[in-house]
């Protein structure tokens, strides 16, 4: 057997995160280009059932202790190290998740393996792995080689497609014990959402706004709108950071996924931590004025108006064909 | 409390973002640097938990492209001390800028406290080889989590929330001293009059710091920069406020969206 490709599990409440099935299935061309082997590395409480769900990996690894029920970087990383060490791997996917956030750098600083953040591809050329990651928003893309062809990956979701990874082969199961590791960091509790406000995951239609609606003070256009399209409002990052509307509002990767029949970004560049969290939407519509936003790269159509003139003229517009019946 | 807001500067992707002949990087000369909109929030985070336990608010950044008037700014808005290190930041990978920043911290003996916390940005859009945030707790030793979202002071630790998926969030103890890579403050950060920072141009000082350049200066090796390719460009709609708002009212009521 070749080069291993090590995949960190991630997983939700019982079920397999999507993100997962994107892993195993970049570790599975991986693992055909360089005569390897797809190793999953599973971590949790009463979470040996899931390892059923990784057909795609040829072995899973299971730490099932309840001292991994509750979310441990610390532990995590101890995991990692230890399973390095005595099986080392070439190529080492995580999550581009918060879940996993800053695992990959922390890694990278014990093991000095390159670490490539943000990747969006992966593959093999003339025996090398070369990493495609987007960076700046999302407006340039960057090819990194690495020269061994070792390396800890950090994994955009929605990069690969997730039904490609998923499936319920038996795997070769097999389990590792508890490290040791510092326990410093210690997980009190969760805590949900508030609330109260509607719900963005179950509208039909959404009218988003970023930073180009400017002020608070024009916010009320845009809701203005959203009635007018019997829909509601929601938000990037920036409006929701600047308290302008509340964290139940929010679309992108900190915040809500939604696959709304319309999305309506208005002033929206597309960060990528955004996209991430509408892009399936069944219709997207971008207003920016920037033509060379990464939102266009992902709308069906696009305009790049005044985002606040546009409001103004598309709820006229809207309320007189309603009326008109 | 001593808190250490650690700033990297970053390409301001408003402007053009144009590639250098070699492929292999964007062209500095051309390009305006600002601040990320997490180091701005990590900022506002120290000051906040200053305003409620006291302490002193220390900046410290690499040199880069206007960062004076950022860190006048920061003067302005209430932090304590800014030291400037002498290393163009703008030419080093983000875990060779952790080493920096680690070696200035570490260089002087009790610099850091039992009540030190350092708070660089969570992330930053150019974080190629990773977070500063994870790299730095790494190099001086240090408990880290990141995508922080709020931040109290209960005693000699610190409760931290962290942001997960779908607006759920998770809640932390961290011993200090610690690293928290600040997602965004639990306050949007504060205005401050031009005129104000003006006037501490006048009267505070940037202590500069001179520190070996790291080696190497870069962690990756960068073969290609280049811009997206335009597949499956949006289709555009041209004209006024007014024509496109018509031409999208059409689009929508033939799908039946109104």
């Amino acid at each position: 057997m070749g080069a291993a490709i090590l995949v960190l599990v991630e997983h939700h409440r019982g079920a397999i995160a999507g993100i997962t099935g994107e892993m195993l299935a970049a570790a599975r061309d991986l693992a055909r280009a360089l005569h390897g082997s797809v190793e999953a590395v599973l971590l949790g409480c009463d979470v040996a059932p899931l390892a059923s769900r990784l057909g795609p990996a040829d072995r899973v690894w299971v730490l099932d202790d309840p001292i991994a029920a509750t979310p441990s970087a610390e532990l995590t990383l101890a995991v990692l190290q230890a399973q390095l060490a005595r099986h080392p791997a070439a190529i080492i996917l995580l999550g581009g998740t918060n879940v996993s956030f800053g695992l990959g750098a922390r890694l990278s600083a014990r093991t000095h393996l390159p670490f490539v953040n943000f990747c969006q591809n992966v593959r093999v050329e003339a025996g090398t792995v070369i990493c495609t990651s987007r960076l700046f928003g999302g407006k340039i893309l960057a090819d990194v080689h690495l020269p061994t062809s070792q390396g800890i990956l950090s994994i955009t979701p929605g990069s690969f497609s997730a039904v490609a990874g998923d499936g319920e082969t038996p795997s070769v199961v097999e389990s590792i014990p508890v490290p040791s590791y510092p326990t410093a960091v210690v997980f009190k509790r969760l805590i949900e959402p508030a609330a109260g406000d509607i719900d963005i995951t179950k509208q039909a239609i959404l009218v988003s706004v970023g930073r180009g609606i400017q002020d608070a003070s024009n916010l009320p256009l845009a809701e203005e709108l959203a009635r007018a399209l019997r829909g509601a409002l929601s938000a990037s990052r920036p409006v929701v950071d600047q308290g302008w509307l509340p964290l139940t509002r929010q679309v992108g990767k900190s915040g809500m996924t939604v696959k709304p029949k319309l999305y309506l970004a208005l002033g929206i560049s597309g960060a990528p931590e955004h996209l991430e969290g509408m892009k399936d939407a069944t219709l997207i519509v971008a207003i920016n004025t920037d033509p060379k936003a990464p939102i266009f790269d992902l709308a069906h159509f696009g305009a790049t108006v005044d985002c606040l003139e546009l409001i103004e003229a598309l709820s006229a517009t809207v309320r007189e064909r309603i009326a008109a019946g | 409390m001593q808190a250490f807001v650690i700033w990297k500067s970053v390409p301001d992707t408003v402007e053009e973002l144009p590639v250098r002949g070699d492929g292999g990087s964007l062209d500095r000369e051309t390009l305006r640097f600002t601040l990320g909109d997490a180091d701005e929030h990590a900022l506002e985070q120290a000051l906040l938990l200053k305003e409620r336990h006291g302490g002193k608010v220390h900046l410290v950044t690499l040199d880069a492209p206007e960062i004076d008037h950022a860190i006048y700014t920061a003067l302005a808005k209430g932090a304590d001390t800014a030291v400037k290190i002498a290393i163009d930041q703008t030419v080093l990978g983000t875990a060779a800028i952790a080493r920096v920043v680690a070696s200035f911290l570490t260089a002087t003996p009790g610099r850091m406290t039992a009540d030190t916390l350092l708070l660089p940005g969570s992330q930053a859009i150019d974080d190629l080889e990773g977070e500063l945030g994870a790299f730095l707790s790494e190099a001086v030793a240090l408990p880290y989590l990141g995508v922080v979202c709020g931040v109290t002071l209960v005693g000699g630790q610190v409760l931290a929330t962290k942001e997960f998926a779908g607006g759920v969030r998770g809640e932390f103890e961290v011993p200090l001293p610690a690293v928290l890579g600040i997602q965004s403050a639990e306050r949007p950060p504060r205005y401050v009059p031009v005129a104000k920072v003006r006037a501490v141009m006048k009267s505070a000082r940037i202590d500069s710091v001179e520190l070996p350049v790291p080696s190497p200066a870069a962690a990756l090796p960068v073969t290609r920069m280049y811009k997206p390719p335009a597949t499956g460009r949006a289709q555009m709609i041209d004209g006024s406020a007014g024509d496109i708002a018509v031409r999208l009212a059409d689009i929508l009521h033939e799908r039946n969206l109104i």
